[in-house]
């Protein structure tokens, strides 16, 4: 029943699958991040998370006058 | 307001953990490139040895690899890593405690593996010399440093985990899994530092190239990766250039490092398919190589001035450079008919302080000098010591470089040198006499590149200094007014 789990074991099946099943994932990947305009604009705007918080930190609290 | 604005960072996040490993990386990297100085020293003159056997070279180089690896770029990458996962999810780092464990055990990991080398205890694993019971250490700091990140970027409050945290993550991941796998050995006895490995023959060394070149792939590069996509942004004041890049940067590597490893073992038992494999992935990583690092300078489009006005961005911008020429020639030294050539001389040497001293250390001192005035809320002590420090590690890098590629080209020809009879045309002590003045020029090199860390330790002693003071003048201008204010009051209701 099993008997076609034989065929994994051998390093010239398992090497070339291995390399079909990681080729097809990354292509996978890439049309994932280009294909469609709206996701394509929805990753870049993820871009400007390091910025957020870019306001309160331009100055030190010695140059923040405590009034 | 403002009051509570001055201290919402430092309250909102865990900078004194950033903090410590900050000023540790620095400590471990003066100790580390020291020790690599002195290492120098002692090819070019051996009598620095000084007949004192816990400093001969086969000693003192695992020091200075582990110190400026683990010491000074791990310490580097826990203070990054802490400070921009809390940065991006807007969220407390977890576990204080745990946290301020893996400080402590990490220092004790660093302490005591240089200690144990100097005094003849290693393994005699590349980068992995640590004896049995200091590898159960760091498995168990390491666990502790995956458990604070994962927890960490569960509780964010930003929906999306920014691709520098990918990065990390993938470092932590594979570094665990490399460790773990690289040190299966079983220990000659309980009160023994010796052990043997749980591999033999040419699988042991597969399995221990497998651990350096991705201690290189994932502990060297990608984590550093990491700080690049947040501290160039952040440097710069602009966005990533494209952030779907960055994407596809991180899957593309991470898939093609894992097979690279038995490059390191052309021409020897492996068998061939193997290192022809890890030869093609080596050529492939080229790509992902050259889309992170395009992605990291293009970030500066369009404000190409700030490299003349600011140093920062000079440290940043000169490391992807070196990141790129670095990534260039590993693939081409991964070839069988270059590697004939450049493997077992100075040329590995030199590629391998490429990546170290102008990827990670120029990537690392950048980032710092962005950390520091932050984490202290201060302002940089002193722009033109980090002009400084830049030149002379420009210059000790190119130094480095130029002087090991003159060593290995050369020697590996004087190697393969035949006579018209087939013989060999030089001796072996030719090639080290040949050595010598190359050496020379590298422990020179060496020198350069220390002298501006020191000057960097200075920069940053008196930036932590001013920082101190500043806190105090604000506590007591806060204190002073908050007395007036109560004063005020008293007054008042006297008078009512």
């Amino acid at each position: 029943m099993w008997d076609w789990m034989q065929w994994f074991t051998h390093m010239e099946n398992s090497k070339v699958l291995a390399l079909v099943l990681f080729f097809v994932l990354f292509c996978g990947i890439l049309l994932y991040v280009y294909a469609d305009r709206n996701r394509s604009k929805r990753l870049e705007s993820y871009k400007y998370i390091p910025l957020q918080d870019d306001d309160d930190e331009k100055k030190t609290s010695a140059e923040r006058k405590v009034k | 307001m403002a009051q509570l604005q001055s201290i919402a960072a430092p309250e909102q996040y865990n900078y004194d953990i950033v903090r410590k490993f900050t000023i540790m990386a620095l400590f471990w990297g003066i100790l580390g490139m020291s020790a690599g100085l002195y290492a120098a020293l002692e090819l070019a003159f051996p009598a620095f040895n000084l007949d004192i056997a816990q400093i001969t070279f086969g000693r003192l180089r695992p020091v200075h690899t582990t110190l400026v690896i683990f010491g000074f770029g791990g310490c580097a990458l826990f203070a990054t890593s802490y400070y921009v996962v809390q940065r991006t999810c807007q969220a407390r780092l977890w576990g204080s405690a745990l946290a301020n464990f893996t400080f402590w055990g990490w220092q004790a990991v660093l302490a005591l593996g240089a200690l144990s080398y100097m005094w003849g205890y290693s393994q005699g694993r590349e980068y992995a010399e640590f004896p049995w019971p200091i590898d159960i250490l760091i498995a168990v700091v390491w666990v502790a440093y995956l458990l604070i990140y994962v927890q960490t970027l569960r509780r964010r409050s930003q929906p999306h985990i920014y691709v520098a945290n990918w990065f990390y993550l993938g470092f932590i991941l594979a570094t665990a899994l490399l460790h773990i796998f690289n040190n299966l050995a079983v220990p000659v006895g309980m009160s023994s530092m010796a052990s043997y490995s749980a591999f033999a023959g040419v699988q042991d060394a597969m399995t221990q190239w497998w651990y350096g070149h991705n201690a290189v792939g994932f502990f060297l590069t990608a984590a550093f990766l990491g700080m690049m996509y947040y501290f160039v942004p952040k440097q710069a004041g602009r966005p990533v250039y494209s952030y779907r890049l960055s994407i596809i940067h991180f899957w593309a590597l991470v898939f093609l490092y894992m097979w690279a490893g038995a490059h390191h073992l052309h021409w020897t038992a492996l068998p061939d398919w193997t290192s022809t494999l890890a030869a093609t992935f080596s050529i492939m990583l080229l790509l992902p190589s050259w889309g992170g690092m395009i992605n990291g300078i293009m970030t500066l489009s369009g404000a190409w001035e700030k490299l003349r006005t600011d140093p920062i961005m000079l440290f940043l911008i000169t490391a992807l450079s070196f990141y790129g020429m670095a990534t260039f020639e590993g693939p081409l030294m991964s070839l069988k008919s270059v590697n004939a050539l450049s493997h077992y001389t100075d040329w590995t040497i030199g590629h391998v302080h490429s990546g170290a001293l102008g990827w990670v250390a120029m990537i690392t001192f950048g980032s710092m000098y962005h950390l520091v005035p932050r984490l202290y809320d201060t302002k940089i002590h002193s722009i033109r010591l980090i002009y400084v420090h830049f030149w002379l590690a420009s210059i000790g890098i190119v130094l480095y470089i130029t002087s090991m590629w003159v060593a290995g080209i050369g020697q590996g020809l004087l190697l393969r040198g035949f006579d018209d009879y087939g013989n060999l045309a030089y001796s072996f002590i030719e090639t080290v006499t040949f050595l010598h003045q190359p050496y020379v020029w590298r422990a020179l090199g060496g020198a350069f590149f220390l002298s501006g860390v020191l000057v960097m330790a200075y920069n940053t002693w008196r930036t932590i200094a001013n920082g101190k003071r500043e806190a105090a003048e604000v506590e007591a201008r806060l204190s002073a007014k908050l007395a007036r204010a109560w004063y005020r009051r008293v007054t008042w209701s006297n008078q009512e």
